[in-house]
């Protein structure tokens, strides 16, 4: 019964998106206020009939009702409640219904916060979301309905993939999602102001948050997924240039661009048509994710077994929301004024050259991600694309992007003049090319050339924060007091970026030290025998059989000792067999640290207690996932600017889009 | 800077960043792609010496023999049509197995046998690598082929 009202759930929530689709914005044209009206109710509605669904399938789950389809290929009654949780989104049909019902979260939380936002806006906003939803839900409902049931019911599920039976995984495909589905929110703004024709700087204030707020979930995402990579797959690597992890770097890079757009459009009125197409592009790029992810054409680790109709249906979906907007973007961009003159020596420039860096970065990936299925298409092989060309890719364009980013918080809008920035910047530059010199015979290229653009970013930031609070008044203000003050005041979003950018900088930190400082040996031990890697000296103390919840286990145990012998770990890596798969897998020991990680995998059982073993030294890796952390703090501080939620005098400029729709009583 | 010239300036940047970005990416590229070959390929049209590729199929049952060093292992990758034998030197993914469908990436050695640094399994027991799959697929209808020659033959023997 519960199943079949989910099922329901859905189909009204289709019915909904329909005329959420359609009637709030034939109101916007023909100045119906009571159709415009509808936008809100209608977003709230769908959000509460997608939440009905998903809780619905959430209890399927809870009770272990194997008679739905989804519900036994993917669960178990010895499943621990989190993983039974989490199992919801563990596989296609469920993950959809989670991105559904984020987009419809989004929607509402549009509805619900953006108070002061022109009902004709939002009214086009929440039209632009419906269609989008429209789509989706067809493609649940047709496609992949989890509500199926199965008859005759199983006795037992099949278990949730034992990969998935993860903390780090049960949140990260939400936080992931919730990524991908934000970008939703700057489509559709972007798509409501191409509609009524008016691109402006209201509109940029508007999406920005939403936008932040999106990047900043996806930021998070990508780092939990890269650290689950890490500690679960037991390879030891934080990123393998997999299709599905290439799927979700892409919005994110374009992502990136975006919101350093939206700056210059929200400040100077300029890039107007270029933040547009980056808008397109991040939503473009988060569907064509779900596409590669879900129409298994791409070998990855992460394919699901796969369904060709479901890839039909994603790619002509892909194929009407991309060729819509583009054909909607080529018909509407002449029209829109470019505004805001710059010279070549300005903060216009320099974000310029970013959203350049970060679109080729986008277009190497997806290149790269698609070369083997352009080749195929050709005929001229099955080929893969080797990481080591992604991470050449990436070291070619990263340091000139990042010498940028450096100057750029120093240069002025509109124009600079080159001899005020020398004389800002010359002792900086003196600070970093003394450190290459210093560095240059100490230690490889790569290590000093990666430390030295850290170095470099960290301290023209630094300097950049005194420089902005040295400005302040002086006598009112001492450095401390215009900090505070300032942090009050409209400078969040500067701090923000500065927090981010120095995230950029400890991440390049931990790049640099862990591909060139790593060390990873495979080695065979018997109980009793150690092995020495990087001055830590690891004793075998054999293995023995244990059990857990719903799984057999070969636990592992470890004495790790440093060089003066000192006790540092013990550490317990596993591999278990799952009772429902009987697919083993391997369950890392790591010792975490912010300087180091130690780290421990088993492989196989050799014989006579020997086993195959991986042992692992990371130095500095904390600093990837601890530089992704500052970047996510620096969205969400740059995000609750004042500026964002007031209704200044400049915010005043919304009103121009509601006169050009002048609206009857 | 008129609006003109900018948007000039900026369409010269954009195709310039785009066009270098494109060529670099397409000479580097050149260097680190590595096809796929299914054992009869491989036997057929022998790559190059020192070329990297992928060797994929299943694993022949009875094959995987260990090395008294511990860590490596012999075994051998068949496509149903031909077989190669693989070694390799490190710690095999979970689910490798005889039997299974498995992707080695590695140079063929002047011996005939193929020397993989890396061996890939999936992660999800169901799942067959889509170029194994072709691969074995290919190599069925081959072998029917083969199998009703070699039964006409022996019909029908040359005088």
């Amino acid at each position: 019964m519960i199943p079949e009202l989910g099922h329901l759930a859905l189909i009204l929530a289709l019915g909904l998106a329909l005329i959420q689709a359609t009637l709030p914005l034939l109101g916007t044209f023909n100045h119906s206020a009571t159709w415009m009206a509808l936008a809100r109710p209608l977003a709230y509605g769908q959000f509460t009939l997608l939440t009905i669904a998903f809780a619905c399938l959430t209890y399927a789950f809870l009770i272990s009702d194997f008679s739905v389809a989804y519900v036994a290929t993917n669960s178990n009654s010895l499943l621990p409640t989190l993983y039974k949780v989490s199992a919801v989104w563990g596989a296609h049909e469920g993950s959809l219904l989670l991105w559904v019902l984020m987009m419809a979260a989004w929607g509402a939380a549009v509805a619900l916060f953006s108070r002061h936002l022109p009902q004709i806006t939002l009214a086009r906003v929440i039209a632009v979301q419906g269609m989008v939803a429209v789509g989706f839900l067809l493609f649940i409902l047709f496609t992949s309905n989890p509500f199926e049931r199965l008859f005759p019911i199983p006795p037992e599920g099949r278990d949730l993939n034992p990969l998935l039976q993860d903390f780090g995984l049960a949140i990260h495909p939400p936080m992931l999602y919730m990524g991908y589905v934000g970008f939703s929110i700057a489509f559709a703004f972007a798509i409501a102001a191409l509609i009524g024709g008016q691109l402006d700087a209201a509109w940029a204030r508007w999406s920005r948050p939403w936008t932040l707020i999106a990047w900043v979930f996806l930021t998070l995402g990508i780092a939990l997924g890269s650290w689950w990579a890490y500690y679960e797959l037991g390879w030891g690597g934080w990123w393998f240039w997999d299709p599905v992890e290439n799927a979700s770097l892409m919005p994110w890079l374009i992502g990136t661009a975006l919101i350093h757009s939206f700056a210059v459009t929200e400040k100077r009125a300029a890039f107007k048509n270029w933040t547009v197409l980056l808008a397109i592009s991040a939503f473009s790029l988060s569907l064509l994710g779900t596409f590669l992810v879900r129409s298994g054409v791409l070998t990855s680790i992460h394919a699901f077994a796969t369904d060709p109709t479901r890839g039909a249906f994603i790619l002509v979906f892909l194929a009407i929301v991309i060729g819509g907007s583009l054909t909607l973007y080529a018909w509407r961009a002449p029209s829109i004024s470019s505004g805001g003159y710059f010279a070549l020596l300005s903060r216009e420039t320099s974000l310029l050259i970013n959203n350049l860096m970060f679109a080729a970065l986008t277009i190497i990936v997806l290149f790269g991600t698609l070369a083997p299925l352009i080749y195929d298409a050709f005929g001229w092989g099955k080929i893969s694309v080797g990481f080591p060309w992604f991470n050449k890719m990436f070291t070619v364009l990263a340091p000139g992007l990042v010498i940028v980013m450096g100057i750029s918080p120093f240069l002025r809008w509109k124009r600079d003049r080159f001899m005020r920035l020398i004389r800002h910047l010359w002792w900086l530059v003196a600070i970093v090319l003394a450190i290459k010199l210093l560095l240059i015979s100490q230690v490889p290229i790569g290590v000093m050339i990666g430390m030295s653009l850290a170095v470099w970013l960290l301290i023209t930031h630094g300097a950049s924060v005194y420089e902005r609070l040295q400005q302040r008044d002086r006598s009112q203000f001492t450095l401390k007091a215009a900090f505070i003050q300032d942090l009050r005041g409209s400078g969040r979003s500067f701090y923000g970026m500065i927090i981010a950018h120095v995230g950029m900088a400890l991440f390049i930190i931990g790049v640099t030290i862990v591909s060139h400082f790593a060390i990873e040996t495979d080695v065979r031990l018997s109980p009793g025998d150690s092995h020495v890697v990087a001055g830590y000296r690891f004793e075998f103390k054999g293995a023995v059989s244990s059990t857990g919840p719903n799984y057999h286990a070969e636990r592992g145990h470890f004495i790790v000792t440093d060089d003066n012998g000192d006790h540092v770990a013990d550490l317990f890596p596993e591999k278990r067999a799952y009772f429902g798969g009987g697919m083993p897998m391997t369950e890392a020991a790591i010792d975490p640290g912010l300087m180091r990680d130690v780290y421990v995998a088993l492989g196989e059982p050799l014989g006579e207690g020997d086993w195959a073993v991986r042992l692992y030294y990371k130095p500095a890796v904390r600093f990837i996932w601890l530089g992704a952390i500052f970047m996510a703090l620096g969205g969400l501080l740059a995000m609750a600017d004042r500026r964002y939620r007031s209704t200044s005098p400049l915010a005043q400029i919304t009103p121009t889009i509601a006169a050009s729709g002048s609206i009857k009583p | 800077m008129k609006a003109r010239q900018k948007r000039l300036l900026f369409i010269v940047f954009a195709i310039t960043g785009i066009g270098i970005a494109a060529a670099m990416a397409l000479q580097a590229l050149r260097s680190n792609i590595a096809y796929f070959f299914s054992p009869s390929q491989v036997i057929a049209q022998p790559p190059p010496a020192n070329e990297v590729f992928r060797l994929g199929g299943l694993v022949v049952n009875g094959s995987l023999n260990r090395q008294s060093d511990g860590l490596t292992v012999h075994f051998k990758i068949t496509d149903n049509a031909a077989t190669i034998p693989v070694r390799y030197t490190g710690i095999l993914p979970d689910l490798f197995k005889e039997g299974q469908g498995v992707v080695a990436k590695g140079r063929m050695q002047p011996d005939g046998a193929f020397q993989a640094n890396e061996v890939l399994a999936k992660h999800d027991a169901s799942y067959m690598p889509p170029e194994v799959a072709d691969t074995l697929k290919a190599a069925h209808v081959e072998g029917i082929v083969e199998t009703v020659k070699q039964q006409q033959l022996n019909a029908n023997p040359q005088p």
